[in-house]
């Protein structure tokens, strides 16, 4: 049986930035209901600088943990910084996962993504060369 | 609402008893001789593995030689599926009749089985999760060597009629096979009233230690031997005997089976009084599993929009001990195979929730555990962009809709 660090109990008892924005200036969502998890992620852009990020998320509690790790992670940051983050960081920054749920981080990762690639393509930008190409859930493909 | 500890998860496992645990202590420390030696230490011991045998047998109707004592329900099933179709493939019998939502002690024996060549009929549930003796009786062919179907199910509760099961076996020559794991101690059983050929069972379920069970085989019917070594079983299942598991098992099971109407009563009382409470103030809710013919203790409810691990991992934080059926409960990508055999979706089956009362439960724990879920149900929604999309009627979420009460 798998074991949650303290640090992923605490972000899931206690997630932070949870919500929306109403006038977000991009929305992410990833993963599936038939999987078990769905991220949505809002974010607000100010003069390039992630302001405002808010989740919410149907999933186990590492799928929680994630993005509220992620959230916190991106916060106040400059989009270009923002995307350098990855699962993994969000992972180390939990203080591990188990390793039936690294997908989840994956889908953390991936929702943050989406959301500036929709922020990207509001601004009329395309966010392929930027972003990437965000796969979709792969273990439902 | 004061904070309580609620261990509602005794179909996983149970608390070991006072008086199992003190009947066992002796066979520790002071009758620890082996039973197979021949001073007085060693026939004390001895002779408290025969009287438990034979306080097993009297409980289930049968002979104490038919009791064959096992680590648990996982290898009695193992050893009679198995033991079964070995005996008979030679004999060209090549086929099994079972349920889609067996253990999977009992499922994954099958798989193995259908890959040495061995066909298997995998009996449909319905909606309500029971199978009839018609069912069985209509898939019994020429070259079946088994029907094993389980008495109870564990995640849903829902008993299987199994005096006719039995009876349509019989009358059809086939041998029938039962894992009776949750239903010892809820459900009277009698092997030969019933027409029990072979019957598994597990010690931990009902108050005994972990690590112990029996199969029950009518006499008659010869197994492989399971374990090779020494005399013991009648050199079918060989190693020294756990000794005091097997005296707290005996004591274990005349706990458990001696006044079962009226446990079930006052159970099953807070039981209903349970999935009331809860199907009654949680929108988008359902119980899984049919009302009628259901063990005592059993809760099994899906809500919408729901992950079952978050659930679990919340109640667990207002005291309560729950499972779930959840693809991240099991382990794998699928949600429960039970869930999905009664029809269910995947976005259904995932927000699942089986409670397991038993003794000590209070009513007040049941209203305790009402108020717990419908709040941390409602924690859980109110972060959840699925249940937004159901409650926004995003297309698409309209077909969990007629699985579940109404969203408002």
């Amino acid at each position: 049986m798998m074991l949650y660090s303290e640090k992923v109990m605490d972000h899931f008892a206690n997630p932070r930035n949870v919500g929306e924005i109403e006038d977000a200036d991009g929305v992410g969502e990833v993963g599936n209901a038939k999987c078990g998890d769905i991220m949505k992620m809002y974010i607000k852009v100010d003069n390039g600088i992630i302001t405002d990020v808010k989740f919410k998320t149907f999933g186990c509690g590492a799928a929680v943990a994630t993005s509220s790790m992620a959230t916190e992670m991106i916060k106040g940051k400059k989009i270009e910084d923002a995307l350098k983050i990855t699962n993994k960081a969000v992972v180390e920054a939990l203080e591990g996962l188990p390793d039936s749920k690294i997908h989840c981080s994956v889908l953390a990762e991936q929702s943050l993504k989406s959301a500036i690639a929709d922020y990207y393509k509001r601004q009329g930008v395309d966010p392929e060369p930027i972003v990437g190409k965000i796969p979709e859930c792969e273990s439902c493909h | 609402m004061e904070k309580r500890y609620i261990y509602a998860d005794n179909s996983a496992t149970t608390k070991v008893s006072e008086s199992v645990l003190s009947e066992m202590l002796p066979y520790f420390t002071e009758e620890y001789g082996n039973p197979s030696s021949i001073y007085r230490l060693g026939r004390n011991a001895g002779r408290a593995v025969e009287d438990a045998r034979a306080r097993i047998a009297s409980v289930f109707g049968c002979q104490p030689s038919e009791i064959y004592f096992t680590s648990g329900g996982s290898e009695a099933d193992n050893w009679a599926i198995k033991g079964v179709a070995d005996k008979l493939f030679a004999k060209g019998k090549k086929h099994i009749v079972t349920t889609a939502f067996e253990h999977h002690a009992v499922l994954h024996t099958c798989e193995y089985l259908a890959k040495k060549g061995f066909e298997i009929t995998y009996l449909p549930v319905g909606d309500k999760g029971y199978v009839t003796a018609k069912q069985v009786e209509d898939a019994i062919r020429e070259d079946t060597a088994l029907v094993t179907i389980m008495y109870a199910n564990n995640e849903i509760g829902t008993i299987m009629p199994i005096p006719e099961i039995a009876e349509v076996c019989h009358k059809k020559g086939v041998l029938f096979h039962t894992d009776a794991v949750q239903a010892v101690g809820n459900v009277p059983i009698n092997v030969k009233e019933q027409g029990i050929d072979m019957m598994s069972m597990s010690g931990h379920k009902i108050h005994a230690q972990k690590g112990i069970g029996f199969l029950y085989v009518r006499k008659g019917i010869v197994l492989p031997n399971l374990i090779h070594g020494g005399g013991q079983e009648k050199g079918r299942r060989a190693g020294t005997e756990n000794v005091p598991a097997i005296v707290g098992l005996a004591r274990a099971v005349e706990d458990a089976c001696a006044d079962i109407p009226a446990k079930t009563e006052r159970i099953s009382a807070i039981r209903d009084h349970i999935i009331d409470g809860i199907l009654s103030s949680v929108p988008a809710s359902r119980l899984n599993g049919g009302i009628e013919h259901r063990l005592a203790g059993n809760i099994n409810i899906s809500f919408l929009g729901v992950e079952g691990e978050s659930l679990l991992l919340m109640l667990d934080m207002n005291g309560i001990c729950a499972s779930s059926g959840s693809a991240c409960t099991s382990g794998s990508l699928d949600p429960s195979h039970v869930l999905l055999s009664l029809g269910l979706p995947h976005e259904v089956a995932h927000g699942s929730m089986r409670l397991s009362i038993a003794d000590p439960i209070t009513p007040e724990d049941g209203d305790y555990i009402i108020e717990v879920v419908k709040t941390v149900v409602e924690k859980i929604r109110n972060m959840s962009p699925l249940w937004e999309d159901i409650k926004n009627k995003k297309q698409g979420t309209e077909r969990w809709l007629s699985f579940v009460s109404p969203v408002e």
